[in-house]
């Protein structure tokens, strides 16, 4: 019996992606587990002002294949290098469950993977998949052109050459071919006379008709046809406002940086142009830059009202609610002078009514005492929908607490708990 | 640099193997080959090399890693990927060089006759080994299909079946008791003992009848699809897949060492036979020294097990004197085959496990500087090298994590533990112990499928612990 030989055909490589079901699968699973993990991530990736393309590594468990398995505890054979001497240093031990991968599948329990490289733009997408913002309604008044583009639409019988669609020519052609053969079956060569004259002006132009042959004419092209097409979408500005008066040290600083990082991603998945604004305030507010709100060095004492009136000026001035989206969200330690609180609650409500979402976030680290003149009490008094006061104790708060702000007042309003 | 080639050389090269073949004696199933690129050369490694196979979402990570490997350039793809199966069906890279192509076929051929003649194989049904995995595809693509049952449930079933695939019996050769012979077996009593008049008397114990196993039962997937309470068909089904599959590909695992280093065997000694062009004939040098190097602080089985068939022709062929002076003590020593006869017939009636302990010598240990090697910290530290008290003891450990002997043995001993339905399983503990983190995990998937509480006996720091788990509790007691 003689061997076969199969050759390699390229459209069976092409067809043979057979592993793509489970790849997707596996994919899914690996997403499944980044969505898990997500508060270990955000609280131990430096994350925080990397660029989008930033490649991340995520932990992954719950995709390992589990078997039962020896420890790595006990002696192994091998083979050494010739010239072997007990007490010789050889290696590292391997990783629990980590077994030499080779050629014949099937044997071995494959290594598994510890963790898995993601961008940064894919890890953002995902954090902010369940998540929505509470006031995200289209008002008409605030749609701006944001994409101009065309798209098909339709066909037409003229048009230039390279939007021509040869399939609906050709299908243009066999029907006039029909229509043209049917009455008459008899007289095939007439149909074709007749359509002759047609083609006499035509493109072709010179085209001597040979018999048999039925050549296109001008009025079985088929051109694509395009039109304007335009999106509307809404403008977003997201108004930082950072205590930098002298209690607010590097870490609560950045955890406030941790805060906005994330109001700023995630306002950005929902807005075609999200604008920033940074207002620093001690004792009086400022409008700055993002590299000088995070690494300005801080002084002074604290007036919370001074940069709600600050906010309020920006607002009126260059972002009319009417023309846009505005979240405010304002980071202290609470520290606030006790004789600026009735003015802070005031502008904050004004605030409120300007703003989609407006947010207060106290930073608490431990180790500060919990009852210390605070602003979440003086806030309790404010009653507004779409305002949200949390507090963030350390790194691992940041998450939960973010998916609190956005999506405490939500359930308040559905449900009554 | 690459000799340009076409399906005609091919054809040419595999005739002239094939008559080396006949003439060596290899005896071989029906040969086919087909040429594949690289990235379905991937896809075939993540399915191990067949034709169809159910999917899962492991084979797509298997897949995916390797493909990382690959495009990092960590690793290679591998040269020949065959199948056990009659007719036998291996890939060819359409990348590779002549010069490839040729030690590939000849090296698949050296399989080939593996796979057909070696007693682990027998009961593989190589005539039937496509059909059937590609009918085991088909159902659990019609399980997935079902509105009723869907990929989440088949999954669930899979992952929990794959876990404990390996927990099965090792060597199919031995028949295994069914419940009525166990019973026998039981009610027979002690087996008649000729010494009785000098041995102490054993005290007479009434067998318990009802326990079921009644003998300890390795076939852990089996035993959950026969005995637990309420599965549908669907999962028995399922778990009959994963074991039947895992039965096909146990005596691969299990003669990985001899397999690899009979091809080795063959492809060098077709080669050297072939009268191949200086160039064809430089680069299977250079290629057949990268496959069978010997890899630092590991064990490469084509570099082991050609060495010990080597070792055994010229034991056979051109003995030393000690040799001679051993083999003239030993019972057979009437009729001493050649170097080659002696390889057939021990192709044909070992697996690794009795291959490395009746033929590697310490001679041969010693000059491969075999090592044992022990965690200290983070590093490995050479415990024991291959001298004259040692190399036992080395041999040993190798042995012990030779084939299945990787995996630990955990056999289900009541599934009525308590009164209650629970099961217990135990570990049979040989000096390793279990690793914890994973050990758990497995018993959940044990959980999983038997429903109801599993316990799982084993020793650590040489105290005997069990563990238990109910589906919501984690216990040590």
């Amino acid at each position: 019996m003689s061997t076969i030989f199969r050759d390699y055909s390229s459209s069976d490589a092409l067809q043979s992606d057979r592993s793509s079901g489970d790849r997707l699968r596996h994919r899914q699973k690996v997403r499944d587990a980044i969505r898990d993990n997500i508060a270990d991530i955000v609280a131990e990736q430096a994350i925080i002002g990397r660029s989008r393309d930033t490649i991340v590594k995520v932990p992954l468990r719950g995709i390992k294949e589990y078997r039962f398995v020896f420890g790595n505890n006990d002696a192994r054979a091998g083979q050494g290098k010739g010239d072997s001497q007990p007490g010789q240093r050889v290696g590292k031990v391997p990783q629990p469950g980590d077994e030499p991968g080779d050629g014949e599948a099937g044997d071995q329990p494959g290594v598994d993977y510890y963790e898995t490289d993601i961008t940064l733009e894919e890890l953002i997408d995902l954090m902010f998949e369940d998540l929505e913002l509470p006031d995200l309604e289209r008002k008409a008044l605030r749609e701006t052109i944001s994409h101009a583009a065309t798209k098909r639409k339709g066909y037409r019988k003229v048009g230039v050459r390279v939007q021509l669609d040869k399939r609906r020519t050709a299908l243009a052609r066999v029907k006039r071919k029909m229509v043209l053969d049917h009455p008459e079956q008899e007289e095939g060569e007439a149909g074709e006379e007749q359509a002759m004259p047609e083609t006499a002006g035509e493109p072709t132009g010179g085209f001597v008709p040979v018999r048999g042959r039925f050549p296109f004419v001008k009025n079985d092209m088929r051109f694509r046809r395009r039109a304007e097409d335009t999106d509307y979408d809404s403008n977003a500005v997201v108004i930082c406002m950072m205590d930098t008066s002298g209690s607010m040290d590097q870490q609560k600083k950045y955890l406030a940086r941790s805060f906005f990082f994330l109001l700023y991603q995630f306002v950005r998945t929902r807005y075609e142009h999200v604008e920033l604004v940074f207002i620093a305030h001690d004792a009086e507010a400022h409008e700055v830059s993002e590299d000088d709100f995070f690494h300005k060095g801080e002084s002074g004492g604290t007036l919370i009202s001074t940069a709600y009136a600050r906010a309020l000026e920006i607002i009126d001035q260059r972002y009319h609610p009417a023309l846009w989206n505005v979240y405010a969200f304002h980071c202290s330690d609470g520290d606030n002078m006790p004789g600026d609180n009735p003015r802070a609650v005031k502008l904050a409500s004004e605030l409120c009514e300007v703003c989609n979402l407006f947010g207060y976030g106290e930073i608490k680290p431990s180790g500060y005492f919990r009852d210390q003149d605070a602003m979440l009490g003086v806030f309790k008094a404010l009653k507004a929908e779409n305002f949200q006061a949390i507090r963030i104790g350390d790194k691992s708060d940041v998450w939960s607490s973010f998916r609190n702000f956005l999506t405490r007042d939500k359930a308040g309003l559905t449900t009554v708990t | 640099m690459a000799v340009p080639w076409t399906l005609r050389d091919l054809e040419y090269w595999d005739g002239r193997i094939r008559e080396k073949v006949a003439e060596f004696g290899l005896n071989c199933y029906p040969q086919e080959f087909e040429l594949c690129d690289h990235t379905q050369m991937l896809s075939l490694m993540a399915y191990s090399g067949m034709p169809s196979h159910y999917p899962h979402w492991s084979y797509g990570k298997s897949f995916e890693r390797q493909k990382t490997l690959y495009d990092h350039g960590v690793s290679g793809l591998p040269y020949e990927m065959v199948i056990n199966s009659s007719p036998c069906i291996a890939y060819l890279m359409r990348q590779n060089s002549l010069a490839l192509q040729i030690l590939t076929m000849a090296h698949v051929y050296g399989h080939n006759d593996f796979f057909a003649n070696n007693f682990t194989f027998n009961h593989t049904r190589a005539e039937l080994v496509v059909e059937t995995f590609k009918n085991q595809a088909n159902r659990v693509r019609a399980y997935t299909a079902d509105p009723s049952i869907g990929i989440d449930k088949v999954e669930a079933i899979l992952d929990a079946a794959h876990a404990l695939s390996m927990q099965c019996r090792r060597n199919p050769a031995i028949h295994k008791r069914d419940a009525t012979e166990q019973k026998q077996a039981a009610m027979a009593g002690p087996p008649n003992d000729p010494f009785k008049s000098v041995h102490k008397r054993p005290v007479a114990q009434t067998p318990d009848l009802n326990r079921v196993p009644l003998e300890p039962e390795e076939d852990v997937l089996l035993f959950i699809r026969d005995h637990a309470s309420n599965m549908p068909g669907w999962q028995k089904d399922l778990l009959t897949i994963v074991h039947d599959q895992m039965q096909y590909f146990l005596p691969q695992i299990e003669t990985k060492i001899m397999n690899e280093g009979w091809a080795c065997y063959w492809h060098r000694t077709i080669m050297n036979s072939l009268e191949l062009p200086s160039e064809i004939h430089m680069e299977f040098l250079v290629r057949h020294n990268q496959v069978v190097r010997p890899i630092p602080n590991d064990i490469n089985p084509y570099h082991l097990g050609l060495k010990m068939w080597d070792d055994i022709v010229r034991r056979h062929d051109e003995p030393s004197f000690d040799e001679i002076e051993e083999m003239q003590q030993s019972p057979q020593a009437v009729s001493r085959p050649s170097g080659r006869e002696a390889i057939f017939h021990i192709r044909e009636v070992d697996r690794d496990v009795s291959f490395l302990r009746r033929f590697l010598t310490r001679k041969l240990m010693h000059e491969m500087d075999m090592i044992e090697m022990e965690p200290e910290g983070d590093d490995l530290i050479v415990s024991r090298v291959s001298d004259e008290d040692n190399w036992k003891e080395i041999k040993r450990t190798l042995i012990a994590y030779t084939g299945m002997g990787s995996t630990p043995v955990i056999r289900i001993i009541d599934s009525d533990h308590g009164g209650n339905r629970t099961l217990l399983l135990r570990h049979e503990y040989d000096g390793r112990e279990l690793l914890l983190e994973y050990a758990e995990r497995t018993l959940r998937y044990v959980q999983q499928l038997w429903g109801r509480r599993v316990v799982l006996q084993t020793v650590l720091d040489d105290k005997e612990v069990a563990f238990s788990w109910d589906g919501s509790d984690f216990e040590q007691a």
